[in-house]
């Protein structure tokens, strides 16, 4: 989970990571952030993230970025 | 048959008289028929090429649907171990991808066809010109039927959400028809989900004032939008886009900004006559714009602009694209020679340059709308790089993010780069584009702004005075929906002044519209993407 809050950090360094649950609808990431995390998460993660994967309820919160990361390491 | 004719209303209050009082099991399979008559209004020939996209869409979907479920319900019978179960998956995935391809060729092969030809043909002719060979190739003369971009799209849509099993395929023909067809949204969109309209379509609609007076008044308010507002400017538009000779230096300013106003009020007043003829009929179509002239970035104005094509185009273009087998190839080598500063961007910028060039050619078969989207795809990319200066900026300037003037200049800012933009699709030419563009820089004046010359480019005072007052209507209208629904406040009223506001609105969209000869209201400009 830090390695992933230290990704957020870089990409938008003014959010509450802790405790915000609107990433995407409120505009704190934007599409091009999305796809620049997608290519971080590939790098510290080994995982890759499919495009139908990309989509706001899996990039609301830090915890559902992370859920994300732990199912596609377990397929 | 166009939204702003005798024959529509006609049409509408018949369709919604008959709605609901039939059996309301049946009001499915009117508003197919409606759908289809509306679409026939148009020539039988373009039926066959929805029907066409209808029944591939229709077969692949139930095609992909049953591949998933047979492989849920392999793995779940078999005993396979994870790495078993991978791959398993991945050898059925490349088999429905095959399926889904053929989907995407037979519909976008047919749109590309019929829209693109003559665009194709054009620059050969081109080429051959260029290379002096005699050869010329002669145009086409082939249909193209009404809305094919949006429920092309539409359909596509649902084609690679079935794929992705994202939900159930239909298993009713008649209500996937209804899907494609569904007449209000079909010829400028909003290009929907079939997740979120499937229930609605189908289901049993009772007769609710309520909604019905909400419909109604939003359907005015598109009227007023298109016939008093969007065309009158019209006329200015088309005098000072046409004689580019003529109208030059601080025309060029005029057209310009005209041009922006237009093309708002023609679309969502048009979207506005679409959502609410949807709500008449009890159906709920999502938004598609945001009041997206009070956008402080170009970015934030894309994102409230025509919001369901550009959601499309994120979801089933941006997103794969940038995640696709070549980009992320590219990304790693982009790491690996370029640095990681570099590198990491290399997918974000494919992506959008990609999304922009779709976007561009979407909206019209010629370069300038390909420049034009490609323009707005550089911009976007500016601006993002340019991110960080502003964040320095604010953080040197801690008071001006909230003061009113700092975001007015902003959205000021924001305004003239997008109409600048435009103006590649207003002149038709990159090269007229930047001559007039030159031409308002270097040969400005005041003069036409006060010698009565904006009188002779087809308004007269008292049209400039009633756009005035329908912009500024429309802005005090802008405002009051960013606390909310303004119907629902003006739902709240004494029931006399309600009345008597509507009735001005019916009374000024009856005596201040503009109607050419038996109400031959112009084409709206979105009907021809």
């Amino acid at each position: 989970m830090e390695e992933l809050l230290d990704i957020l950090k870089e990409i938008n360094p003014d959010v509450d990571y802790a405790t915000c649950t609107t990433l995407v609808e409120d505009g704190f990431i934007t599409s091009m952030q999305i796809v620049m995390l997608v290519g971080e998460i590939n790098q510290e993660f080994g995982v890759a993230i499919p495009a139908n994967k990309i989509l706001p309820e899996y990039f609301n919160s830090a915890k559902t970025i992370y859920a994300l990361i732990q199912e596609l390491e377990e397929e | 048959m166009l939204l702003v004719s005798y024959e529509f209303l006609l049409f509408f209050i018949l369709l919604v008289m008959l709605y609901y009082v039939i059996p309301g099991r049946a009001q499915w399979v009117l508003l197919l028929a409606a759908s289809y008559f509306f679409f026939l209004s148009g020539g039988w020939k373009p039926v066959i090429f929805i029907l066409i996209t209808t029944l591939s869409t229709w077969i692949l979907g139930l095609k992909l649907g049953k591949r998933n479920q047979a492989v849920t319900a392999y793995i779940k019978e078999n005993q396979l171990s994870r790495q078993e179960k991978k791959e398993y998956r991945i050898r059925q995935k490349k088999i429905s991808w095959r399926w889904l391809l053929m989907g995407l060729w037979l519909n976008f092969g047919i749109l590309g066809v019929l829209k693109y030809t003559n665009f194709i043909l054009g620059n050969m002719n081109g080429i051959f010109y260029r290379i002096s060979t005699p050869m010329q190739l002669k145009r086409v003369d082939w249909i193209l039927p009404l809305g094919i971009s949006y429920y092309t799209f539409q359909s596509m849509g649902y084609l690679i959400d079935i794929y992705r099993n994202k939900y159930k395929p239909e298993k009713h023909l008649g209500h996937f028809a209804l899907f494609i067809s569904f007449f209000p949204q079909l010829i400028q969109g909003p290009i929907t989900r079939f997740d979120e309209m499937k229930e609605q379509l189908t289901a049993v609609h009772f007769l609710n004032k309520r909604q019905i007076a909400f419909g109604l008044q939003r359907m005015l308010w598109g009227y007023f939008k298109k016939l008093i507002v969007a065309d009158r400017l019209v006329h200015a538009v088309t005098a000072i886009g046409q004689n580019p000779e003529q109208y030059r230096g601080s025309f060029v300013l005029v057209g310009m900004i005209c041009y922006t106003l237009q093309i708002y009020a023609d679309f969502s007043g048009g979207i506005d006559i679409v959502i609410g003829a949807a709500q008449v009929l009890g159906i709920k179509l999502p938004e598609n714009f945001e009041r997206p002239y009070f956008s402080k970035t170009v970015g934030e104005y894309w994102r409230r602009w025509h919001m369901s094509l550009m959601t499309w185009l994120r979801e089933y273009i941006f997103y794969p694209a940038s995640v696709c087998g070549p980009v992320t190839r590219m990304t790693r080598w982009g790491k690996e020679h370029l640095g990681e500063a570099l590198g990491r961007r290399i997918p974000v910028y494919v992506a959008t340059l990609i999304v922009w060039f779709v976007t561009g050619i979407w909206h019209g078969a010629s370069w300038n709308f390909v420049f034009w989207g490609l323009l707005n795809g550089i911009v976007l990319l500016l601006s993002s790089e340019m991110a960080p200066w502003q964040k320095r900026f604010h953080e040197k300037h801690p008071g001006l993010k909230g003061k009113t003037w700092f975001s007015l200049v902003q959205i000021g800012r924001t305004l003239l780069v997008l109409s600048v933009i435009q103006t590649l699709e207003y002149y038709g030419s990159v090269s007229r584009m930047l001559t007039m563009q030159f031409s308002m820089l270097t040969e400005f004046s005041l003069k036409p702004w006060t010698d009565g010359s904006l009188f002779t480019i087809g308004l007269d005072g008292w049209d400039w005075l009633v756009v005035f007052q329908g912009l500024f209507l429309m802005l005090i209208v802008s405002l009051w929906q960013r606390k909310g629904s303004v119907r629902e406040r003006i739902a709240q009223k004494p029931e006399m002044f309600r009345w008597t506001l509507w009735a001005v609105l019916f009374l000024l969209v009856i005596t201040l519209g503009t109607y050419g000869h038996g109400f031959e209201a112009s084409q709206f400009i979105y009907n021809q993407f």
